[in-house]
């Protein structure tokens, strides 16, 4: 299935929706409409939709503590997302999860892990049944540069290369782990390297081109829906806004670095590629942005309508009945 | 004295002890420039340089790894853990290893480390962001288990802790950082596993830790003027109990009120309630009472995550209750 132009139509809104949506989050947070923290995907539209693009029903995807991208990414409703945001009882989790748990597994979003890394035994585990079933489905776990330091990482890889599981590892590599750049947290040019270790396949790809993306993640899906073993993928793009809602002060980078990346933001540059390339014209574009902008209002409506979560049922989820 | 809150107790107190030793050492995720997760050891990378305060990379089990080889070879680590949930990362290290050492080397090797732990909910962080893990490392003996309700307490204990020569989970509340409170100008420690009478009474025992003492001591307040003259005990170190304090407030006043934001069930208050069911039964005018963390994870709406874990109110209708008996 080659990029049609209504697929780049369709990867085009969800970018704009992921970025108007975490625009719109954080002005409602420093207004102190929101409860809590969040993690602003912003700057990695690209990396977060356009492997989600590529995917067909049945396969999943699991998500980190930065998981609002790849959730509009996958296709969830909006008002879903924002209702749950205002810890609504008509949110994705019913107003349980919050902002780092958005989870639809009917979309294909199995779970997102606050925990760093949380996410590679789930996907791993999903990948098993897929293939334990004999079904064509596959899973692309998204985790960020910075688990890719911890142990479970290592085990993920190990485990899904020797039972070749149908997964695809999809490191959104932003630069940073909060504070923490790549260049200090590993000896690394690439870490890319580390999949060569388990002797899994590996790209790298510019995680700011959405179509370059979506070609590369579409030929390592179909290699790995194939049979031919997991895959990995390292994403390079940039984290734009601060970690969370606490890192205000950003004294570990500087304005240089961050002007570089400014200038190469995802969105802008899949605009250019439509408007060359004879996809779109700058009106359809506007008018994209206009109509998600509508249904963001809308939807922010529809989660400040919604009820609370009645307290009856604080206990209700704790067992499966 | 002065004034200053519990993030800068604790600032102090790491800033204080690795000056008077060099073997103490920090290690964390983005303790160093950023200043850690909640602030905590701001600065201290400048006063001591990046040899001293290592940021280290997403990988909790292998720090909590590299204390425990580094405090058996003589140095001091004191680590932090962002969020106390990801001690699940750290446990093999904490439980199987450091807990172990000591015993095992028939007394020979000593583990001297300190892992620090932010807990607690209350600030909509959700299910794995908000956890009050601390029964579990209670369980393990070889571990000590120290949670401070205040800036003095946070202090002195932290000091004790980094000078105790075994592994001391030192737990901090997050809601408690911002707290303010007065501490002494000069060099002080509080002895790991002695409690405190916080406030003396005669009508009911209130025994609680962290910030649930904060809570306690306001209910007591407002049911003094209701003629209930409620005894608050500060655990302080959760383990190794202090047993004495406990049985001799509970055989005098014959009612105990046990108060922790922890789930309820496999807590400290249950270990606490079979002390005194063991120990103190016949003293007892009324059964043991627990106001605990509900047994569920924490829910991320504002209303449920603070009816899940006991508030002041709880606590003092509970106390009222129990004298009506
Ligand atoms: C096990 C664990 N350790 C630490 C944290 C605190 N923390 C939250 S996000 C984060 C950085 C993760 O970096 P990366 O994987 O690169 O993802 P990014 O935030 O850049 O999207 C850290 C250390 C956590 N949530 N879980
Ligand atoms: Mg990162």
């Amino acid at each position: 299935m080659s990029l049609t132009n209504e697929k780049i139509i369709k990867m085009y809104t969800r970018m704009v929706t992921a970025r108007l949506l975490e625009e719109m989050l954080n002005e409602m947070f420093n207004e102190g409409m929101l409860h809590g923290t969040t993690h602003l995907g912003i700057g990695q539209e690209a990396s977060g939709v356009a492997p989600c693009m590529t995917l067909m029903e049945g396969d999943k995807i699991t998500l980190t503590h930065r998981n609002h991208v790849g959730c509009v990414g996958i296709g969830m409703d909006v008002k879903k997302i924002l209702a749950e945001m205002f810890g609504k009882e008509t949110g994705v989790c019913g107003g349980y999860g919050g902002s780092m748990h958005m989870v639809d597994y009917e979309k294909g979003n199995m779970f997102a892990s606050g925990v760093v890394g949380g996410g590679l035994g789930i996907a791993v585990g999903a990948a098993l049944k897929m293939k334990y079933k004999g079904e064509a489905n596959i899973v692309i776990c998204f985790i960020g540069d910075g688990a890719t330091n911890e142990g479970m990482f290592h085990e993920a890889l190990n485990l899904a290369s020797i039972w070749k599981l149908p997964i695809v590892f999809f490191v959104e590599n932003n630069g940073y782990a909060v504070s923490m750049p790549t260049y200090r947290s590993m000896n690394l040019q690439n870490i890319e390297k580390r999949a060569e270790s388990y002797g899994m396949r590996s790209i790298i790809v510019d995680g700011n081109n959405a179509i370059d993306i979506y070609n590369m993640t579409f030929s390592a899906v179909q290699s790995v829906r194939e049979g031919f073993g997991p895959m990995f993928i390292e994403s390079k793009t940039y984290r734009i806004c601060g970690h969370s809602r606490s890192d205000t002060e950003q004294l570990y980078r500087n304005q240089k670095e961050m002007d570089y990346y400014l200038a190469k933001c995802p969105i802008k540059r899949l605009e250019e590629y439509m408007l060359k390339n004879n996809i779109a014209k700058s009106e359809m574009l506007k008018e994209i942005n206009t109509q998600v902008m509508d249904e963001l209002k809308q939807a922010v409506l529809y989660a400040q309508n919604s009820l609370e979560p009645s307290l009856e049922n604080i206990g209700k989820y704790v067992y499966a009945k | 004295m002065k004034e200053i809150t519990y993030r800068e107790a604790i600032n102090e107190a790491l800033a204080e002890e690795m000056t008077r030793d060099e073997n103490v050492i920090l290690m964390g995720e983005d303790i160093g420039l950023y200043g850690g997760n909640f602030q905590v050891t701001k600065d201290l990378i400048l006063k001591f340089g990046d040899n001293r305060v290592m940021d280290t990379p997403v990988s909790e089990a292998v720090t909590a790894g590299c204390a425990v080889g580094a405090a058996m070879s003589g140095l001091r680590p004191v680590i932090e853990a962002t969020f106390s949930d990801f001690v699940t990362l750290m446990m093999d290290n904490l439980v199987n290893q450091a807990a172990k050492i000591h015993y095992l080397s028939a007394g020979e090797i000593n583990v001297p480390m300190v892992l620090r732990l932010p807990v607690g909910c209350g600030t909509g962080a959700g299910a794995q962001h908000s956890q009050s893990l601390e029964a579990w490392m209670c369980h393990v003996p070889g571990l000590k288990v120290v949670f401070p309700s205040n800036p003095y307490e946070a202090k002195g204990l932290l000091k004790a802790a980094i000078r105790d020569d075994n592994p001391v989970i030192f737990c901090e509340h997050k809601l408690l950082y911002p707290t303010a409170g007065s501490v002494p100008e000069e060099d002080y420690t509080i002895p790991l596993s002695q409690a405190n009478i916080v406030k003396k009474g005669t009508s009911l025992t209130m025994i609680a830790y962290g910030y649930s003492v904060q809570k306690c001591l306001v209910a007591a307040m407002q049911l003094k003027p209701k003629g209930i003259d409620i005894e608050v005990i500060d655990l302080r170190t959760l383990h190794p109990l202090d047993e004495d304090t406990i049985l001799e407030s509970v055989k005098k006043t014959g009612r105990v009120i046990i108060v922790h934001e922890a789930v309820k069930t496999g807590g400290v208050g249950a270990e606490i309630s079979a002390l005194i069911a063991e120990k103190a039964f016949s003293y007892l005018k009324a059964p043991i009472l627990r106001i605990a963390g509900m047994d569920i994870p924490i829910p991320f709406n504002k209303t449920m995550e603070q009816a899940c874990v006991p508030q002041i109110l709880d606590i003092k209708k509970a106390a009222e209750r129990m004298m009506r008996r």
